[in-house]
């Protein structure tokens, strides 16, 4: 026994290896997917070191006020006489913080409620199935301003409003992901063997959607940096918390864009964007690398216009 | 025919529980801001609808919750929907605005989804070209960008920095609403900025699914029969090809309505543009919960109409779903 493993072994961690190298390589093959990688290490530093990059305190009112952007303010200075500059690398800790806890979150709330309706099928499937239907038509934004009002604003507030209005698209996603497995033949096995759905649905069925999973994870990280950053926008947050929505928030409340430091409005703004996109051109590159009908075409294309030239 | 039922079942569960979630969230939400909230309705409000309120929202009420609960259905079903802080119904408020963003919304939706599905289409008529190189990206990566920063940028730029639109508002101070052009052409003027940020944010949402659906549809036999006819191109892609793409991006397209109107919610306050979208943001910092409550209700029903219509859209494009 102890000799057939040892024999079986050095093939399979070979084959990963290489499966994992084709992987790494069609990563670093894709350009999209190179590009939202650098995007997001860049923030993931930032928000891990924000010392070491902003010059000055994110909230000392030391300055000039509303000055537009000089060498010792790269940004420009609110109209408290803050550092604009500072202010954004600090805020990306907290920002990239929520996304990311309300995506992992909603991942999980997906994948409960997708793949237990699959599995269990019947009645249980029908009720999961319309409650997702009715949490997919609400209007995400409206239903969302309606809970934060009641709740203190701030960081918890947020997160919680976020993962309740953001499952609803993932869990169906995985729910049908969940039908083409449901009779495959180790889960029959599972069944056989006696084990409960609780280990089935955890055990056997989660593991085969692991990109699914990925793909779900950053499909929401894209919608809750938008929707964290539009509610703070509207004045739903706690201005002073250092998050890029609030200081757009601050930023639209003092007229920035009028009063001299555009880029007070403009910089935040673009930050949050800029998160947005590299989560969006990863999750794009990751369809691309699983589903080949996707990849561009564009190379064939040109040896066929070589060809008849 | 019970395809249509089945959804005509969904817009009632999906009313029903839009209703619920208003009638629950006072109640389970933590802290007593409901409370608060209409304390300061007392005085303004008359005895009557202030009492319709406290059932709605659970305060001051000596009844089981099952009562209030039927109770509030009872006076949703018959058109009462409360008063605002300023006791005016919430209807005839919602009423006021709803033009203007009818209006924009309406019309930048539906041209934002012509660009979207035309250029999927296009871009997957030719696949690998350069159109399809540069055009579905560009407006994938935009569609990702929040709304309010295509806003900003377009008001610094345009009203700001050019000084050719104006920054703020539905028409000029002053100008008296009337169908004059020149009324009308300051309307339009001032609709320019907005109409854009939600065109450029919302094209981006139907390219995709456009384009990947004319892929798959491309390779189908009846495609090729139809080119071995000797059709013309731009019937084989309208006709053909187009109109069986375009039926999962008719029900995409109601699914991303609610999307959109959250993206009005934000444009509308950015230009203080004063439709639904900047009565819901005054709402908030008014703490005006009926007519939130309210709001979201008519979100919900407008989400739930496109719906049902883009279900009959499909009805009438795919013959086989009015069998299903």
């Amino acid at each position: 026994m102890a000799v057939t493993e040892a024999l079986s072994e050095p093939p399979l961690e070979i084959e990963a290896a290489v499966a994992r190298g084709r992987f790494l390589r069609a990563v670093m093959r894709n350009r999209k997917a190179v590009i939202g990688a650098i995007i997001l290490f860049v923030m993931a530093f930032t928000a891990a070191f924000p010392g070491l990059i902003a010059p000055h305190s994110p909230t000392a009112a030391l300055y000039g006020q509303n000055s537009p952007p000089s060498g010792s303010h790269l940004l420009g200075t609110t109209q408290l006489g803050q550092d604009v500059f500072s202010q954004l690398v600090w805020s990306t800790r907290l920002t990239l913080v929520v996304t990311l806890i309300v995506s992992a979150i909603a991942t999980l709330i997906s994948t409960v409620v997708g793949v237990t309706a699959a599995y269990l099928g019947g009645a249980a499937d029908r009720v999961l199935t319309v409650i997702t239907d009715i949490f997919l038509i609400l209007p995400v934004l409206p239903l969302l301003i309606l809970l934060a009002t009641y709740l203190p604003p701030g960081p918890t507030s947020l997160v919680i409003v976020l993962c309740i209005t953001s499952w609803a698209f993932q869990a169906r996603q995985l729910r049908s992901q969940g039908l083409t497995v449901r009779n495959r033949d180790f889960l029959v096995a599972a069944r056989a063997r006696g084990e409960r759905s609780f280990y089935i649905i955890l055990v056997e069925i989660v593991p085969t959607m692991t990109s699914l999973l990925v793909a779900s994870f950053l499909s929401l990280a894209v919608y809750v940096v938008g929707f964290a950053a539009t509610l703070q926008f509207l004045g739903l947050g706690n201005s002073g918390e250092l998050m890029w929505g609030t200081m757009l928030y601050n930023a639209q409340q003092a007229s920035a864009l009028e009063a001299g430091n555009a880029w007070w409005a403009l910089a935040p703004g673009a930050a949050v964007a800029l998160l947005g996109s590299g989560f969006a051109l990863l999750n794009y590159a990751f369809d691309e690398i699983g589903n080949p009908a996707l990849r561009p075409v564009r190379r064939r294309r040109k040896r066929r216009d070589r060809a008849s030239a | 025919m019970r395809y249509l039922a089945r959804r005509l079942g969904l817009f009632v569960v999906t009313l029903w529980a839009a209703l619920t979630v208003n009638f629950i969230i006072p109640r389970v939400m933590p802290g007593n801001e409901a409370q608060a909230v209409l304390a300061t309705f007392r005085g303004t409000v008359n005895p009557a609808a202030l009492k319709a309120l406290e059932i709605q929202f659970g305060t001051n009420v000596h009844q089981s919750v099952f009562a209030s609960y039927f109770q509030y259905l009872g006076n949703c079903l018959t058109g009462h929907f409360g008063v605002t802080a300023q006791n005016v119904s919430v209807v005839s408020e919602i009423g006021s605005k709803l033009p203007w963003t009818l209006g924009l919304v309406g019309i930048t939706t539906v041209i934002a989804f012509v660009i979207g599905t035309v250029a999927g289409a296009i871009s997957a008529w030719r696949r690998g070209g350069r159109f399809d190189g540069i055009v579905p990206p560009s407006l994938f990566v935009l569609s990702t960008v929040p709304v309010f920063f295509v806003g900003l940028l377009l008001i610094y730029v345009f009203a700001v920095k050019l000084g050719w639109l104006p920054l703020e508002g539905n028409y000029s101070i002053g100008a008296t609403p009337s169908f004059s052009a020149s009324f009308i052409g300051d309307v339009l003027k001032h609709a320019i900025l907005p109409g854009i940020s939600l065109v450029v944010v919302t094209a981006g949402l139907w390219v995709y699914s456009m384009r990947n659906n004319m892929v798959t549809t491309i390779s189908e036999d009846y495609v090729k029969m139809a080119r071995a006819k000797g059709l013309k191109e731009t019937r084989v892609m309208s006709g053909y090809a187009g109109r069986n793409a375009i039926l999962p991006n008719l029900t995409g397209f109601a699914m991303q309505i609610g999307y959109v109107l959250g993206g009005s919610i934000a444009v509308e306050y950015l230009f203080s543009y004063p439709g639904l979208g900047y009565l819901f943001y005054t709402s908030t910092t008014d703490h005006d919960l009926p007519l939130m409550q309210g709001l979201f209700l008519f979100y919900t029903l407008a989400v739930l109409v496109c719906v049902l219509l883009a279900d009959l859209f499909t009805a009438v494009l795919d013959p086989r779903m009015r069998e299903a």
